[in-house]
């Protein structure tokens, strides 16, 4: 291991190489900062650039440099404007956005910052030492466990997302899922549910779906309610970046644990940046107690620093199947699977054999990564936040526009507009009515995954008795119920220890 | 009956609709060798119905007067609608629509001015000297990062040009 680290470090540290990370880090930050492009986008748009570049350790030290980078800008846009660009910041938005409501858009940015930073490292320093042994943990796993485990994802999204509705989180999420089944199924490359509409045969394109549940609903509660736009203090200046001593101690544990949470989680191909964000703002809203968790979702600097932390983590562990195994764990590894297979150079287990000084390079390329946007991104945080001073009669058409143009480039078709204006209003209108959106969107994403995993154990069993035959299999279900009762026993305790002694007749 | 309530209904009428797709209409237009395959195109959304119908009625039975009745902070009463700014929201989202409709027949760049000026004046804004130069220097800006350093082709001009 000592030999590939010292061969990564010679090719990392070449000018050349320097300059890719760092030009990744900014083009990413800043283009993940629009809401509507988010990792995804950005590196299927940097694969031409990539592939002029023509060495492969330095095209792919780009496209890292820029993942990172879109993650944390789009964890800006999410704090700043309620914004999420992408799934992976949506948990950002649940306490980033009302920090900054607050006046506090600067500790928020600060937090996400070190957060990210720590998540990444950890994550690097992770992958460095348990790559291979990770790789034997994940081949483990067999499409019966992963249907399991996207299940368990699910319910433990509806269980904590519905902030005491579990049945309109449910709702929301099994939504998501029908939503999902529109346009070609798995293994079936026949149209459902189309109603004869071409333009839904290829389903309905998740960015504009992100864009109709967050950036849309968002916007129009700032037109409907001018109050919103009214950032507190004065008029957004940024102060207060610095964290107290107090503050830093409270995160510091939820740091520690979903760097590693998030690492794991990131490993499990399917799972990714979204389940780990989501699933560490879960389990540290449960870990919390008394007033510590009914902060979460009002401003809490742990909510923060939870899912922050876990997608950045996630992010590198997502290198692991896609490095060791050859197997994308997510949207964006599909992406740099294709453009690494451009490139001539086929990942796999052969790849640390074959091509170490590429593995290596790009496993230091991330750590020199992290540094490089925690070092661009602290100083810059005060220029990033003068989003705010924008005024609203400019932001809100801005803010419009660029929900528009980032689900119309994608397609390149203005019948998405149409789509995304209507599923815009029908998402506002269920925000009225207190329904959660998130569980949608992410019953979405996980939707044709949750499909072809169930086809392919299906297939293998002959039928669904996988879900009793196979003890892991099972185990994970039965999580996933356990999961959906827990808010309401946890609430049923509580009246009984309420009620206390006067119940005794 | 409260708009909670309502919604899950019409949830619930569509994952009826969208149950018996799969029950009955995809299931007599399956072709004679698949009869025998253990998954099919409509096996997901089988179990999908049935977890819609079960999850939406329990969101029909248990949301009543109580549930909801407290607007957190920061929330919209939707049921004084009235006292916020309607008019705007439905003037932008028509504006949205109106972008959609013409985006390919007036070209991208007369397009994104009407957008970006329109929304504006919508909202109140009335200085045209500083609206118009930065509507007209965006669509320009954005249109060449998007088509010559992107490469995703947008049509600038109208269509008779």
């Amino acid at each position: 291991m000592l030999e590939g680290l010292v061969l990564g470090l010679s090719t990392a540290f070449s000018i050349q190489n320097l300059i890719m990370v760092v030009a990744g880090c900014l083009l990413g930050t800043f283009i993940g900062m629009l809401p509507g492009l988010g990792p995804m986008s950005i590196i299927a748009i940097m694969i031409p650039v990539a592939i002029k570049i023509g060495d492969p350790s330095a095209a792919l030290i780009l496209l890292a440099g820029v993942y990172y980078g879109a993650i944390f800008g789009g964890s800006t846009s999410s704090i700043l404007i309620n914004a999420p660009g992408i799934a992976g910041t949506v948990a950002t938005a649940f306490d980033g956005y009302p920090l900054a409501r607050k006046g506090k858009a600067g500790k928020a940015l600060t937090i996400a910052a070190i957060a990210s930073f720590t998540g990444g490292t950890v994550g690097a320093i992770l992958l460095m030492g348990f790559a291979p042994a990770l790789a034997t943990v994940a081949l483990l796993f067999h499409s019966a466990e992963y249907f399991a485990l996207m299940i368990v994802g699910l319910s433990a999204i509806a269980a904590f997302a519905g902030s005491g509705n579990v049945a309109k989180a449910l709702m929301m999420t099994v939504l998501g899922l029908i939503l999902a089944t529109l346009g070609e199924s798995a293994q079936f490359n026949a149209p459902r549910f189309t109603m004869g509409i071409q333009d839904l045969q290829s389903g309905v394109s998740f960015i504009t779906l992100a864009m109709a549940l967050f950036a849309l609903p968002e916007a129009l509660y700032l037109v409907l309610d001018p109050k919103r736009s009214n950032t507190g203090g004065a008029g957004g200046e940024i102060k207060d970046l610095r964290i107290t001593k107090a503050e830093a101690k409270k995160i510091a544990p939820v740091i520690g644990r979903q760097s590693i949470q998030g690492f794991l989680i990131g490993v499990m191909p399917g799972a990714g940046a979204t389940i780990a964000s989501f699933l560490g703002y879960a389990v540290e809203r449960n870990i919390a107690k008394g007033e510590e968790q009914a902060e979460f979702g009002k401003g809490s600097i742990k909510g923060l620093a939870a899912p922050e932390t876990a997608n950045n983590a996630a992010c590198t562990g997502s290198f692991v199947p896609l490095l060791t195994l050859g197997i994308p764990g997510s949207g964006t590894t599909a992406i740099l699977l294709g453009a690494l297979i451009a490139l001539n150079i086929t990942p796999g287990p052969r790849l640390m054999v074959d091509n170490p000084s590429i593995f290596w390079a790009v496993i230091i390329s991330m750590y020199i990564g992290n540094v490089v946007l925690l070092i661009l991104n602290l100083p810059l945080i005060p220029y990033i936040a003068k989003l705010l001073l924008v005024p609203r009669n400019y932001l809100i058409p801005f803010i419009l526009f660029f929900t528009m143009m980032g689900s119309y480039i994608g397609q390149n078709n203005a019948t998405e507009l149409l789509m995304l204006t209507g599923m815009g209003i029908v998402a506002t209108i269920m925000r009225f009515a207190g329904f959660p959106l998130a569980p949608m969107l992410i019953g979405f994403i996980l939707g044709q995954m949750l499909e072809d995993n169930f086809a392919r154990a299906m297939n293998l069993t002959d039928g669904v008795s996988f879900m009793w035959e196979r003890p892991m299999t099972t185990t994970l279900l039965v999580l996933a119920v356990v999961l959906i009762f827990l808010p309401s026993i946890r609430e049923q305790l509580a009246k009984i220890r309420r009620r206390g002694v006067a119940d005794g007749d | 009956m409260t708009l909670d309530r309502a919604i899950a209904g019409i949830f619930l009428l569509l994952c009826l609709i969208y149950g018996y797709t799969a029950f009955v209409t995809m299931e007599a237009n399956l072709l004679p060798f698949e009869l025998n395959m253990t998954f099919l195109p409509n096996t997901m959304p089988k179990w999908l119905s049935v977890l819609g119908v079960i999850v939406g009625t329990v969101v029909v039975v248990q949301s009543g007067p109580t549930a909801g009745a407290e607007i957190d902070d920061g929330e919209i009463d939707y049921r004084n609608l009235r006292q916020y700014k309607l008019g705007q929201a439905i003037f932008l989202l028509a504006l949205m629509v109106a972008y959609a409709l013409l985006l390919r027949p007036i070209g991208f760049i007369a397009a994104t001015t009407l957008f970006i000026a329109g929304g504006s004046m919508i909202l109140g804004e009335r200085n045209f000297k500083v609206l118009l130069p930065i509507a007209i220097f965006t669509a320009f800006f954005i249109w060449y990062l998007v088509q010559e350093l992107l490469g995703i082709f947008l049509r600038p001009w109208p269509w008779f040009i």
